[in-house]
């Protein structure tokens, strides 16, 4: 399953993915990086379009699962 | 299907940073109006632990996205990788409080009587441009102008820099160095660490 996976140490915060995401699947945790709700997260690529640092990027991922 | 995303007012904060600029164009104390983008910033990150006001309420950010992505004016290419690693972005955010110190420093040299008003801006901490006619005396000392050209200065060249990065990578690469997104995340990740 393909699904935006975020490098939280490259994350800059800035919440552009969050405003793109579709689904709403993407929040700013704590003000420290994006995190994805991969359960609602479809992977359609938007996030990674937008991030301006390139950390989030849709990826395969097993199970849709972590 | 797409969700129905409800508008909300402060999504149309690009709109501040355009008037922003305009109204430092005709009289320049209304520069220390800027202020409020430095503090609120902080106070959310020290008092709330996050970066809402990034997320949600940063008009230059707006603004780079209104320009890049829906008036097309960025490529949209990714920016070079060095861009949003962390020895540049703290190397950034120490040069941009160096030269906000040096700001505050000439500010005071007015404030002092050791050194006068210089109506003019300077850009990218090296070009000096006229801006008379943005100030012509006030009820408040000199040093209230010196320092609203200084942070005028400040604001247009961190803007022209974010607008360039914009044409040439993403929309808002400039918020991967941005100093003051630096500082707030910073904050709060020392504040994440802390409630563990």
């Amino acid at each position: 399953m393909r699904k935006a996976v975020n490098d939280i140490d490259r994350c800059v915060a800035c919440g552009v993915c969050a405003l793109q995401c579709p689904r709403e699947a993407i929040s700013i945790h704590k003000g420290c990086y994006a995190l994805v709700d991969i359960g609602k997260c479809v992977g359609c690529g938007l996030c990674e379009k937008a991030c301006p640092a390139g950390s989030i990027k849709v990826s395969e991922v097993e199970n849709g699962s972590k | 299907m797409a969700v129905n995303k409800k508008k909300h007012w402060y999504e149309y904060l690009w709109i501040w940073s355009i008037i922003y600029f305009a109204l430092g164009f005709f009289n320049i104390l209304f520069a220390w109006l800027g202020m409020i983008d430095f503090i609120l910033p902080l106070i959310f990150a020290a008092v709330g632990g996050n970066k809402w006001f990034c997320n949600h309420m940063c008009g230059r950010g707006q603004l780079f996205w209104v320009l890049g992505r829906n008036l097309k004016c960025s490529r949209g290419k990714p920016a070079p990788k060095w861009m949003s690693s962390k020895w540049f972005r703290y190397g950034f955010l120490i040069f941009f409080l160096t030269m906000f110190g040096t700001m505050v420093f000439q500010t005071y040299l007015v404030f002092s009587g050791a050194g006068t008003l210089r109506k003019a801006i300077k850009l990218f901490w090296t070009f000096r441009v006229p801006w008379q006619w943005a100030y012509n005396g006030s009820i408040f000392p000199d040093w209230v102008a010196q320092f609203g050209f200084g942070f005028y200065s400040l604001m247009l060249t961190s803007t022209l820099i974010g607008l360039i990065v914009m044409v040439l990578y993403k929309e808002r690469t400039w918020c991967s160095f941005c100093p003051m997104g630096t500082m707030t995340q910073g904050i709060c990740k020392i504040k994440s660490k802390e409630r563990v």
